[in-house]
């Protein structure tokens, strides 16, 4: 009977595929264990150091002020919300850093290639100068020549209502009125049209042929009822005007510098690593199909948009996403020019009043984490739908 | 397999008996190092400012350099990690430096949650702020609608706020994280006003390009005892910096300076003095230091007074009158308990 026994543990054992999961569940284990014990460790020595743990910091008053906040904040908010002031701070710089970054370098990636000996030679100065410096150096110029070179707030540069000084560019805020919700159906309403407009005008040309502006009459229509929604409900905005004042302009809406220098920073330096990125991607395609597609009576701007670019757009995604990544994350060093991001607020004010590093080290991960793994899904999405559907 | 199982265990545990050392005795690691870590600033001049041969000098750093005498007769045996406001209580709770005397306000929330105690006062400080002579700002509660420019992780960002708020004032954060760029933000008018305690108001007015422009407006909106921070839970190392400080005030009161302290120990009889001084039984011992740790520290670095003259005093480019500093028999609020 114990015979039996023994001989079955043994085959059991001599079966690759449960050796493996044996030796799985092992390494899981340690792994477990180790993980359990560093945790408990760490929070043993916090203990014995008397140093606070847990996230309760985060509904005391912060008590702090933050330059830039997209939504209500004053000192009397908590550390939570500072937090989330600061999450879209960050949020806000990525996104658009990453729009105009692509812009600048789509238009610059083309330049280089241009046939126009000047443009393409601007455009190589411009990528080798930028992308060789560091960032925060440029970061520091930006800020810096900004600031040397606008006048003092008494001295101020005035169109109109719009102020420009050392302090930011100043503008009039329009604060919607009772019957400003009619623009915003009308806003709706023009968009739901132009979407059906341009989805008729896809399935009219693959059953016709035929080619209908929908792009350009899209654009058009979202202006025109707008415009109609703003006029039939008697343009409910007002505008609270920037005035002078004894220190400084007030009032109205304020685009502050270390947003600005950050921004192009971010957008310039980024924007030279991605035009070399277009420049490959172009260069990939072979110059073959530029001429398969013009004997085929192609205009130029069709070669390049419905041939070029779509193949181009394969090689050029996925060296683009680490890119987009890049920036976003840079974007952290935007705290060293006053910009309140993520890094400047949580792991620089929160972090020094309440000294618990590790919860506001690990909320920064945590974001930087989550941000980064959202642009990746969405570039992943963008990629498989342009990638080569094979038949 | 086995091997790399092995490895990771050997790892955690070097990586758990790391994380322990910092809870050791400072005191037996500083000795057999032979020098102290010391955490300073990045360059406050008369507080801890390091010049083109990287010499540091100053009153926090003069802290360091006393608690060294007091160790082991050296004063030179310190070795300076200039931090910024937001990196200084990190580096200290991660044992990365041994001290941390870098014109740090005693507060609170910062005694009793972030694992750190504080030793003794070495500057009594208050906030302040500092503005352009051509705005013709006279009081702080003219500063309605100002953009102010600050360093990061400092109180003085809270106490900025609380003053604002109190006074129904609006103004403009421009919250910098070095106080270099802090500083540059302001002189490049990017605000009307820098805030920081007064003693750095003074410090970073000497380091502008025209200081006589700039003038601090008269308010105090806080008070800022600083004195240097060390970890919380070693008792007897806390003791060492905090009786390092207190010496050099009781010698200033009993009129020991590093010039006369040798001629002192040999010739005085009062037993006050020579029990101080390690001419008589040894005060040293339940420190854990010599029987000369006093008499060290005011050969090497001096007495309360000389250090105060020496890195912030009316002769110095910082220039601040000795006020509140002075001794309490002189008016002042510098009072140590005595060595007895």
């Amino acid at each position: 009977m114990s015979d039996q026994n023994s001989s079955s543990i043994k085959n059991f054992l001599n079966d690759a595929g449960n050796r493996a999961l044996i030796f799985q569940a092992l390494l899981l284990a340690v792994v477990v264990f180790v993980g359990y014990y560093l945790f408990s460790n760490l929070q043993a020595n916090l203990a014995d150091q008397g140093i606070s743990t847990g996230f309760e910091f985060l509904n005391q008053p912060a008590g702090f002020p933050v330059l830039i906040h997209l939504i209500e904040y004053t000192e009397a908010n908590t550390y939570g919300r500072a937090f989330v002031v600061a999450l879209i701070n960050t949020v806000v710089i990525s996104l658009l850093g990453i729009a105009l970054a692509t812009f600048i370098g789509v238009v610059m990636g083309l330049a280089r290639l241009s046939n126009n000996w000047l443009v393409a030679r601007l455009a190589t100065v411009y990528v080798e100068t930028l992308r060789n410096i560091p960032l925060l150096l440029q970061m520091f110029f930006w800020y810096f020549a900004v600031l040397a070179t606008l006048p003092i707030p008494k001295n101020s540069i005035i169109f109109g209502d719009f102020f420009l000084n050392k302090r930011g560019v100043y503008s009039p805020n329009p604060i919607a009125q009772d019957g400003f919700g009619i623009v915003i159906a009308g806003f709706i309403l023009s968009i739901i049209a132009s979407i059906a407009l341009i989805v008729w005008a896809k399935k009219r040309q693959t059953r016709t042929g035929l080619w209908f502006p929908a792009y350009w009459a899209s654009f058009g229509t979202i202006i025109v009822i707008t415009f109609l929604a703003l006029v039939v409900s008697g343009f409910p905005i007002e505008f609270d005007l920037p005035q002078k004042s004894r220190f400084n302009v007030t009032g109205g809406m304020v685009l502050p510098p270390e947003f600005v220098a950050v921004l192009v920073a971010l957008s310039t330096y980024t924007g030279a690593f991605i035009a070399e990125i277009v420049r490959a991607g172009i260069l990939s395609v072979n110059w073959g199909q530029t001429e398969a597609a013009r004997s085929l009576g192609l205009k130029d701007s069709l070669t390049q948009r419905l041939i070029v670019l779509p193949q181009a757009l394969r090689v050029i995604i996925p060296p683009l996403t680490s890119q987009f990544l890049n920036l976003a994350k840079n974007s952290s060093l935007g705290a060293a020019i006053a910009y309140p991001e993520l890094v400047a607020v949580v792991m620089g004010t929160t972090l020094n009043q309440t000294g618990q590093a590790i919860e506001n080290i690990g909320l920064c991960m945590l974001v930087y984490g989550t941000l980064s793994l959202s642009i990746s899904m969405f570039m992943n999405w963008y990629n498989k739908k342009m990638s080569l559907i094979e038949r | 397999m086995k091997s790399n199982v092995g490895k990771l265990l050997s790892t955690a545990a070097i990586a758990a008996t790391i994380s322990t050392g910092a809870a050791a005795a400072t005191l037996d690691d500083v000795k057999s190092k032979g020098f102290i870590q010391c955490g300073v600033s990045q360059g406050v001049p008369g507080f801890s400012n390091a010049d083109v041969n990287g010499n540091w000098s100053g009153i926090d750093v003069d802290a360091c350099r006393a608690t060294a005498a007091a160790i082991f007769g050296d004063a030179q045996a310190v070795k300076f990690t200039p931090l910024s406001a937001k990196e200084r209580f990190t580096a200290l709770q991660s044992g990365e430096i041994d001290m941390l005397s870098r014109n740090t306000t005693w507060t609170y929330t910062r005694d009793t949650s972030l694992g750190l105690d504080f030793t003794a006062v070495n500057f009594y400080d208050g906030q302040g702020f500092m503005a352009r002579k051509d705005l013709g700002v006279e009081s702080a509660l003219d500063l309605d609608g100002a953009t102010v420019c600050t360093e990061q992780g400092t109180t003085t960002e809270l106490n900025m706020a609380d003053f604002f708020r109190k006074h129904k004032m609006n103004y403009v954060p421009v919250i910098v994280q070095k106080a270099d760029e802090a500083l540059a933000a302001y002189a490049s008018g990017r605000c009307d006003v820098f805030t920081t305690d007064k003693s750095g108001l003074a410090a970073h007015r000497s380091k502008l390009s025209d200081p006589n422009a700039h003038v601090i407006l008269p308010e105090t909106i806080s008070k800022e005892p600083l004195g240097p921070v060390v970890r919380h839970g070693d008792n007897q190392w806390k003791d060492i910096v905090t009786w390092a400080m207190f010496v050099q005030v009781n010698a200033e009161e009993m009129g020991i300076s590093s010039k006369n302290v040798a001629k002192i120990k040999s010739e005085s009889n009062d037993p006050g003095i020579r029990r101080l001084l390690g001419a008589e039984g040894n005060m040293g011992e339940s420190l854990g230091l010599g029987a000369d740790w006093a008499y060290n520290i005011i050969a090497e670095v001096g007495n309360y007074g000389e250090v105060f003259e020496r890195n912030v005093g009316p002769n110095t480019p910082v220039g601040l009158p000795r006020g509140i500093n002075n001794l309490w028999t002189e008016g002042g609020v510098m009072y140590a308990p005595p060595v007895r």
